[in-house]
Parts: C-alpha cells; structure tokens; sequence
C-alpha cells in the first residue's frame, strides 16, 4: 500500500518534506517512526488524515501520515 | 517602597500615591482590572475623559525570574466596549518596576486639542506640550525620544492610528533593540489618543529596583523555574528555533487554519508562510531566528527577519499576523507579509485586528484575495493618513462588515478571531465566547491541548470536556497575567510538575508571603468575575458570549465541522 509521509520542523533535518511511502499492509505508525531514525519520545503530535493518531495506529493504503515534535506557539 | 503614580489630564497635575492595601498583593492584570473596575464608570464612552488608561507591571517583573518583563495595559476598550487588558513585552516594564511604580494611573482628558508627552522618573511624572512628534511613525517616535533623552529611555507610544483614535490602534513599546512591541488589543492606542498623549518616556536613572524578603528562596525556586522552561520542548527548543509561525502548519495539517475569511480550514500556500521556511529564509538572509523582547527572556521566540538584500524589515513577527495576512487573506508572499508587519508597527495598529479586517475587506471586494501590493498600499495611502476609507479599515473587521454589509464577520464582542478555527478546534471557540476581552486566544489556549499534546489531550473536533477545558486554561491564564510571566511559561507549567510551585515560590520569596495553588487559582477566578461583572454593568451579557452564526450554519473543510455548541452549554462556562 502507499501512504504519503510528511515530516515537519527538526524532523525535516537530514530528511524530507513530503515523500509517498510503499508499506506493507498491516504497519502501524511507530513502525514508520522507527524507520525514520526517529525514537517513540521524540514524537509530539501524530496526525493521521487530518486527525490526531497514536503509534499504534494502523495505516491504510492512500492515509496522509504527518509527524512532528512537540512544539507550540500562538 | 512601591507607589501609585497618578496623571490627571484634565488639570494636568500628577500625584505620587501610597498603594490601598486591597491592591497590594496585586500586579499587572489583576491591577489594571481591579483599577478599571473601580475607576471606570462601565457604561462611559471608551475614548472620553472618564476612562482610564493604567499600567501595570507584574508581581515579578523587575526580578530576575526568566520570562518575568511583561506590562500589562488596561482601560474599558472602545473596540469591545468591555473591560480590556493587553499585555507586551519591551524594556517599559522593567523599568517601572524598578523605579518601584506599582501602576500608571492616567485619568482624564485635556479640553483643548493640546498633544502632550509624559515623563515618568524616579521622582515622578511630568507633563509637557508635545508638537514635534505629532503625526509620526512609532519608529521615528522611538527615534527621536531617544536623540532628546537618551539610548537607555523606555518608551511607550502610539502611531498615526492612535492619534485619530482608530479602534484598532495598539500601544508600542520599545524593546531592547529599540524596534517595537504591541499591546496590541481591544484599541488601548486610541485611549491613549483620547487623552491626547503621544508617548511617554521611562527614565530609569536612580531607581531603588526590586527587593527581594528571602533572596535565598528566591534563588533556588528562580533557578528550578529556568530549568522547566528550558527543559520543555515547546519553551526550549521548539519556540526559539521556529517562532510562534512554526503552528501554520500544525494547524493547516489538523484543518484549523482559517482560510480565505475563514470559509475553509486549510491554505494551498502553507508551505511557503511557514515557520520552517520563515527559519530557513531567516538564517539564508541573515537575520536573527533567535531574539527576546525583553531582557531575561530566555524562550526567544521573535526573530529578525531581513529582506532578500539582508536588509531589516521586521521582528515579532508571529503566527497570527502571518495567519491572517497569509492564510486568511490567501498572501503566499511572506516578504509581503513582513512588509505588512513593518507598517503596522509604525502605524500603531493591531496586526490580528488588522489581518482579520482584511479578510473582511477582501470579502467586501475592498480589494482582491491576495493581493499584497493593494493591502499595502492601504496600511500607507489609507491607515497611515486617516483618509476616511482608512478609518472604516483602522475601526477593524466589525467596521469594515458593518460598512460594507458583510455577514461573514469573524468577531466576538467586536473583536477579531485570531488563527484557529472555533469549528474545528473547539476548545477555542468556547474562549473566544465567553473571554471577557472579546475573541482572544491569549486568554484561555486550548490550543496546546486539543492541538498540540501539553497538558494532556482533548479531541478538537469533539464537545466533551472543551468547557472545562477553557475554564481552567482562563482561570490559571488571569493568575500567569498577573505576575508578569510571558504566557508560553504555560507549557512548561502544564507539562512539569515543578514549574508551577517554583513560580508560586518566587511570588513568595519576593514579597514574604505563602501563597498555595489554591491561592493562585482564587486569584485568576477572581480576576475573571471582576472583569465580566464590569463588562456587564457595561452591557455585555451572556448574549454577547456567542460566536457569529456563519460558524454554526457554515460546514467548514476538510472535516465538515460546525459550531454546535448550545447557549446553555457555552454558559456553563461560568459556573464557578
């Protein structure tokens, strides 16, 4: 299945904006993490279509997928 | 020994006050609301000579607490017609606090149409005729204060919208690089205006500075607030790499990013008024990604942002006034937008009233969806000269729907709704309604909740718990007001267990008192029941706790949502 990945602040460091992804079906989000060099902890906000996921979530094929760290503003 | 110093414009004399006891364990926002609320009559005209403008600093500015330099300003706003306070950042609050002023009192209104500057010194204020200055830019203000008084001079001043009483008109406050901070809301600049005062210079020579009951304590707790903050990711790294802009994304990606006058939840051009390419562009230019507004500032979320020739255009320059000019009014150019940001600092006008009105305008067909050239050309041409289509724009969004007959005003109590959409994040929708300062995301930021995972998580897109939510968020934000803490020390405090009771430690090694959580929380509900019951003397019911009805009747993309909060259910609100 393909997902489109898109990274944001520190994450982008060394990596991307955006990418489609081809994942086997069945993988969940820590799974993509993991594949990132990125660790559980330094997740701060999953978003899944739009929608706060967890790393247990399970992708579908065409999901959006975006990780950041935490950060804040306003 | 801290005082009162007190202006009267009228007769022009000024007074030097003990402080009342009731006032005595108060500071920046729980001051200037319990001043207004006891000086001002609530149904007054706001730019009459019955309003009061007051200053305040915060019970730990002056100190050497990390984030503690904020000045509260407050009066009854012409924008809302309600209680207002606006805090900022600069060199003005320090100053007082060390010269051991509590508040600013200025009461009153010259009868002849006389301009006046104030000087506030160790010995007192002195009031002096002021034409040279009349008519300028708060940069050219700030210029020339400083040539008559001195590098070291505090300033305090309005711009051309302040001085033609625009209720959009904001205060400036010079910072430590002698550019500009805002307080920004509600008009405060056009109260200041009424009173007929162009600036006011802060002289710190002589001052006694801040004591300290228990130096030891105050160390040790100083120390382990610092550590919090720096420790967190939001205040320590987050923050002072990408700025305030870094939630355009965030929120464009959760679909709460208003859009083309709020009618849709996300911006094609995201991308390119972000804060990750802000940075990028920042550090390629050579300008500062890393800057505090005051000394002690140790978060430095502002930034100096150059032109393509490494040229200074702007600094503060933060989220919302990039979300408005940017998303809201569909301007992928954050040249242009930096631009913007440069004008309505010397102008002396609120960027998120301003950047909402321009939605509104836009949708009035004032000018076109995006264009940046024509909005400039009107902050310049229009605002800056007060021709009369400049003052409809300078009266902010309401005015401008009012004048042009646009039902899509995005207002609460008159005022602008800043950077989040009330649909799909709810639980700013309910501080939008119910803030006694009108549509305020400062007031009660769920957003770090429902968006951003500190403090915990509540679902944006659903009801449950967003009451609640605010309640608690206004409540603690009332009491953060008033010590004179930068409002982003609330992600640390939300997230790490020592914060707060290390803040609450300083209070009472400054002053030698023992305050507990419970105290503080008293403090913030009581600050927020002074205020609305001032602002319902002033007329503004629970009635005026509701957002524009375009939310409820609207589906705003891409997840459809609505506002569907019930009268009842927004009204809870005030049970407590």
């Amino acid at each position: 299945m393909k997902i489109t990945l898109k990274l944001f602040a520190t994450f982008r460091n060394g990596r991307f904006k955006i990418a489609e992804q081809e994942l086997a079906e069945g993988t969940d989000v820590r799974q993509v993490v993991l594949s990132l060099g990125l660790t559980e902890e330094e997740i701060g906000i999953v978003m899944l279509n739009g929608r706060h996921g967890e790393l247990d979530s399970t992708l579908s094929h065409g999901d959006t997928l975006s990780l950041f760290p935490l950060v804040g503003g306003g | 020994m801290d005082k009162i110093f007190r202006v009267n414009m009228t007769d022009l004399t000024t007074k030097i006050e003990e402080v009342p006891a009731a006032w005595a364990g108060l500071g920046g926002r729980g001051l200037t609301s319990t001043i207004v609320a006891a000086e001002v009559p609530p149904t007054c005209h706001a730019l009459s000579a019955q309003n009061v403008l007051c200053f305040a600093p915060g019970l730990l500015t002056g100190t050497a607490a990390a984030n503690s330099g904020r000045l509260s300003a407050g009066a009854k706003s012409p924008l809302t017609g309600g209680i207002k306070e606006s805090n900022a950042g600069g060199t003005a609050a320090q100053m007082l606090a060390k010269l051991g002023i509590k508040a600013l009192i200025i009461e009153g209104a010259p009868k002849d149409g006389t301009w006046y500057n104030l000087a506030v010194g160790v010995n007192g204020v002195t009031i002096s005729e002021e034409k040279e200055l009349l008519g300028l830019g708060n940069f050219a203000v700030i210029d020339a204060v400083e040539a008559r008084l001195g590098k070291k001079t505090g300033v305090l001043t309005i711009g051309p919208a302040g001085e033609l009483k625009m209720t959009a008109a904001n205060i400036s406050v010079k910072d430590p690089d002698s550019k500009i901070r805002s307080h920004g809301r509600g008009g405060l600049g056009a109260v200041m205006g009424s009173k007929q005062i162009k600036f006011i210079s802060i002289d710190g020579e002589g001052a006694p500075g801040v004591k300290i009951a228990d130096p030891e304590k105050f160390k040790a707790a100083a120390k382990a607030f610092s550590k919090a903050v720096l420790e967190h990711p939001v205040s320590g790294e987050g923050l002072p790499t990408y700025g305030t802009n870094v939630l355009v994304n965030i929120l464009n990606e959760a679909g709460g990013l208003p859009t083309r006058n709020f009618t849709t939840g996300q911006f094609e051009g995201h991308d390119k008024i972000s804060g990750e390419t802000m940075h990028d562009t920042i550090v390629a230019r050579g300008g500062k990604p890393k800057h505090g507004c005051h000394a002690g500032c140790i978060i430095q979320c502002s930034q100096v942002y150059n032109d393509k020739d490494g040229k200074y255009v702007t600094s503060g320059f933060e989220y919302e006034t990039i979300w408005g000019l940017g998303a809201d009014c569909c301007i992928d150019n954050l040249d242009d937008i930096a631009r913007a940001d440069n004008l309505m600092d010397d102008i002396g006008i609120d960027s998120i009233e301003t950047a909402v009105m321009f939605g509104v305008a836009m949708e009035a067909g004032i000018l076109n969806w995006g264009d940046s050239k024509e909005m400039l050309r009107l902050l310049t041409d229009e605002i800056g000269k007060g021709t009369a289509l400049g003052r409809i724009l300078g009266g902010g969004a309401g005015s401008v729907g009012r004048t042009y007959g646009v039902t899509r005003v995005p207002v609460v109590k008159n005022q602008g709704i800043p950077a989040y959409d009330p649909r799909s994040v709810k639980g700013i929708g309910i501080t939008y309604a119910t803030s006694t300062m009108g549509a305020d995301h400062t007031s009660g930021y769920t957003i770090a909740t429902n968006i951003l995972n500190v403090g915990g998580y509540v679902d944006p897109l659903k009801k449950d718990g967003q009451v609640e939510l605010s309640r608690n968020l206004q409540i603690a934000t009332a009491a953060v007001d008033s010590t004179g803490m930068c409002i982003f020390v609330a992600f640390p405090a939300l997230d790490i267990p020592e914060c707060l009771p290390a803040l609450i430690d300083m209070i009472n090694a400054r002053f030698g008192i023992a305050l507990t959580g419970d105290d503080v929380t008293n403090l913030g509900k009581h600050i927020l029941k002074l205020e609305r019951d001032f602002n319902q003397k002033a007329g503004l019911t629970n009635v005026h706790d509701r957002l524009p009805d375009f939310f409820k009747t609207e589906p705003v993309a891409p997840h459809n949502a609505v506002w569907d909060f019930t009268d009842a259910e927004i009204d809870e609100f005030w049970n407590f």
